[in-house]
């Protein structure tokens, strides 16, 4: 009895000693970068001090290190409590889910009533609980993402990162067939995104053809410089295929950069059709969106209905990934990315099977750049730069490879913390660094490291991340 | 006699410069098992590669079924019911070991897939208990069992087998030899055998040829070459 205590007092006196040197540690780290800022706007070389934040960074760096020796390093004993207190909150959950329902919703309710102007998000907020309690969580964040503009309709900066978020989901979901599919290291996606951008820019502009002709021509026009890299880089794997494809997204910046009769060179295309709704423009005359509808004019409707549209094409390089997975083609992809020889062994054409990778998730690349062109109205160069397949590639390996959802997670974190930290921008590939870092030595097979079998006999069983091998999935 | 399924007239082979394989002559009959054994580098592998068009034959000729397939890439030799269960197994560990045996029916044209995978199963039942589980969580009798299965699955006219035995416990080695020897009995599947167990597979065998340096050094049925003193002496009594 009296050992056990002590042993359980030393363990704490360790996990104490353990967080203190890592608060002090973190002090030492942080008093210079987040303690004192200088403030020129008061004054040349002004320091301010800012204690509250610099207590708050190291007192969480405190906390978080003494619970991880506390649960990771030193008691199985507070291990199996926490399990415990966890067995029973959900049990008591179980019990009682009527009651925590009904609890809820009086909580809504009297939310609702004393500030009336909160109901969409609190009707968001049931909905993303009840349809994750039912259907699961990527239910749930479907839900979130279907009732987000009706939400923050008076929030035209929260629906614009919204869009951009969407966009990356959808990038992401382009390149996971191409890296997460077939296995095919690809570090030059953003030119497919150039080549979408720039032909909606300049189809639409020439022809004064709409959005939804335009769309499809893009896509196909991407879908076919994908042939056009996969054609040299056929014979190559591995390292050797991302340097290649890393030269490719440079070759069609330089172009677009220096083509300046075709392209108006670093001076961008201005001025692009912006979307119509299927013909109707989103303006204040009478002909317009708001006018024909009966509604007051709202520059608003043109985000929302922007909104609605890359929700549509994400769903759609969604679905269209599930299903190839499940079809010939999609398998052929996977069984390459495991094994080439045994491919070509059982019959299979590998140079089909990479190219149709290759122009499939490029015409994804293509559709998400015509997106792109008529929402900014402006493309130039500059929006196709290297860090922005970094970013793509960042996102489909954070969110695990080959994952669906995974991926959609990582593009929202990823995205929103760039907004979130818009102050910290210097700091943002530190805190980019760390976070990679992070997901590589906790998590290295990505966020959502399980692949689900797309077939099954009798049961489906998820496959546990420690049989997948690292940095795979 | 009949015509040969696959016959390999004269075949060299080469890794860059460095000759693999020297003029081999090799028949293989429709019904029967044919084994090549002889020691570690003497050319057994690369003469299934060959076959399998990777590295392909610089000089000679390989016919199977009275088509000449030396110069058409893998995949398109493959397609002519021509099914490899190749050296170190290759399976997909990641994948399934359901949609491992998917894989193989890639080339099985307008056949009942229900049908080959039964038959898959009930020459290997281990395979439908794992249905479901990867690839790569299989013990090593297992995968092989699946580079078989997987094999058998484009309901194969040939059946080209890399070293089945490699790393396996005795077992589990009968037990996938009397496999094989099923498959030949009541199919008449035709099967190509590749071994480094030299006794199991001249037992098995109804002909095999013994490879030395890239050429054929000898050949006879199973049991003849079972017999002879060089065979017993290099092959079989760990080189006394």
């Amino acid at each position: 009895m009296s050992a056990a205590r002590s042993e359980k007092s030393s363990v704490l006196s360790h996990a104490l000693k353990d967080a203190l040197i890592a608060a002090i540690v973190a002090f030492g780290l942080f008093i210079l970068l987040l303690g004192f800022l200088i403030d020129d706007m008061r004054g040349p070389g002004q320091l301010i001090g800012r204690p509250v934040l610099l207590a708050s960074v190291v007192g969480m760096v405190f906390v978080g290190r003494f619970l991880i020796s506390l649960l990771y390093y030193n008691a199985p004993a507070l291990r199996y409590w926490l399990g415990a207190i966890w067995a029973a909150i959900s049990a008591f959950a179980r019990q009682y889910k009527w009651q925590l329902l009904a609890l809820m919703f009086a909580a809504a309710a009297c939310w609702a009533f004393y500030s009336p102007r909160d109901w969409p998000l609190i009707l968001i907020i049931i909905a993303a609980v009840f349809i994750g309690v039912r259907f699961g969580f990527s239910a749930a964040l479907l839900v979130v993402a279907i009732l987000f503009p009706v939400t923050f309709y008076n929030n035209p900066y929260y629906l614009g990162i919204a869009i951009i978020i969407l966009t990356y989901v959808m990038l992401g979901w382009g390149l996971n067939i191409v890296v997460g599919l077939a296995g095919l290291l690809d570090l030059g996606y953003v030119a497919f995104y150039a080549v979408g951008a720039y032909s909606y820019a300049i189809i639409a502009q020439t022809y004064g053809w709409s959005f939804w002709v335009c769309l499809p021509l893009a896509g196909v026009f991407a879908a076919f410089f994908g042939i056009l890299l996969g054609f040299p880089v056929l014979r190559l794997r591995g390292d050797y295929l991302a340097i290649v494809t890393l030269a490719f997204g440079e070759i069609v910046r330089i172009v677009l950069l220096n083509w300046v009769s075709f392209t108006n060179g670093p001076n961008g295309i201005g001025s692009i059709p912006r979307a119509t709704f299927f013909g109707i423009p989103f303006n204040a005359t009478d002909e317009g969106f708001a006018a024909r509808f009966g509604l007051e004019f709202d520059p608003t409707h043109r985000t929302v209905f922007l909104f609605y549209v890359i929700l549509a094409l994400a769903l759609l390089t969604n679905w269209v990934t599930i299903r190839l997975r499940k079809l010939p083609v999609g398998r052929a992809w996977e069984a390459l990315r495991e094994d080439e020889i045994a491919v070509r062994s059982l019959g299979i054409n590998p140079t089909n099977t990479k190219l149709t990778a290759f122009a499939i998730g490029a015409m994804f690349g293509g559709f998400a750049g015509a997106f792109f062109a008529t929402r900014q109205g402006f493309i130039s160069p500059d929006s196709f730069t290297f860090p922005e397949s970094a970013l793509i590639l960042a996102i489909v390996v954070l969110g695990g490879m080959g994952s669906q959802i995974g991926v959609a997670v990582a593009a929202t974190v990823m995205t929103a913390s760039f907004e979130l930290f818009r102050e910290f921008e210097q700091f943002r590939l530190v805190i980019f660094g760390f976070a990679m870092v992070g997901i590589m030595v906790w998590r290295p097979r990505g966020l959502v490291s399980t692949r689900d079998p797309t077939v099954f006999l009798k049961e489906r069983k998820t496959i546990s991340a420690n049989h997948v091998a690292e940095g795979r999935g | 006699m009949s015509e040969p399924l696959l016959s390999i007239k004269g075949v060299s082979a080469f890794y860059g410069n460095i000759a693999a394989l020297k003029g081999i002559d090799v028949e293989v009959m429709p019904g029967e098992i044919v084994t090549i054994i002889g020691a570690n580098g003497a050319g057994k592998s690369t003469l299934m590669m060959t076959i399998c068009g990777d590295p392909q034959a610089r000089e000679g000729n390989i016919i199977f079924e009275g088509r000449d397939i030396t110069h058409l890439p893998t995949y398109e030799i493959m397609r002519m019911k021509i099914a490899q269960s190749p050296e170190g197994r290759r399976i997909f560990p990641r994948m399934t070991v359901f949609e491992n045996l998917q894989m193989g029916a890639a080339t099985a044209e307008g056949g009942d897939m229900k049908a080959d995978l039964a038959r898959v199963y009930s020459l290997f039942p281990i395979l439908e208990k794992r249905s479901n589980q990867r690839g790569g969580t299989l013990s090593g009798g297992e995968q092989q069992m699946l580079a078989i299965g997987r094999a058998l699955m484009s309901r194969p006219r040939l059946l080209l087998l890399d070293e089945p035995s490699l790393g396996l416990a005795p077992l589990i080695v009968r037990q996938i030899f009397s496999a094989i020897r099923d498959l030949n009995q009541r199919e008449k599947l035709t099967i190509f055998l590749v071994e480094q167990n030299a006794f199991h597979a001249l037992k098995l065998a109804h002909r095999g040829y013994v490879m030395v340096n890239g050429r054929i050094a000898m050949q006879g049925t199973g049991s003849e070459l079972l017999e002879r003193p060089e065979v017993r002496s290099a092959y079989l009594e760990g080189g006394r």
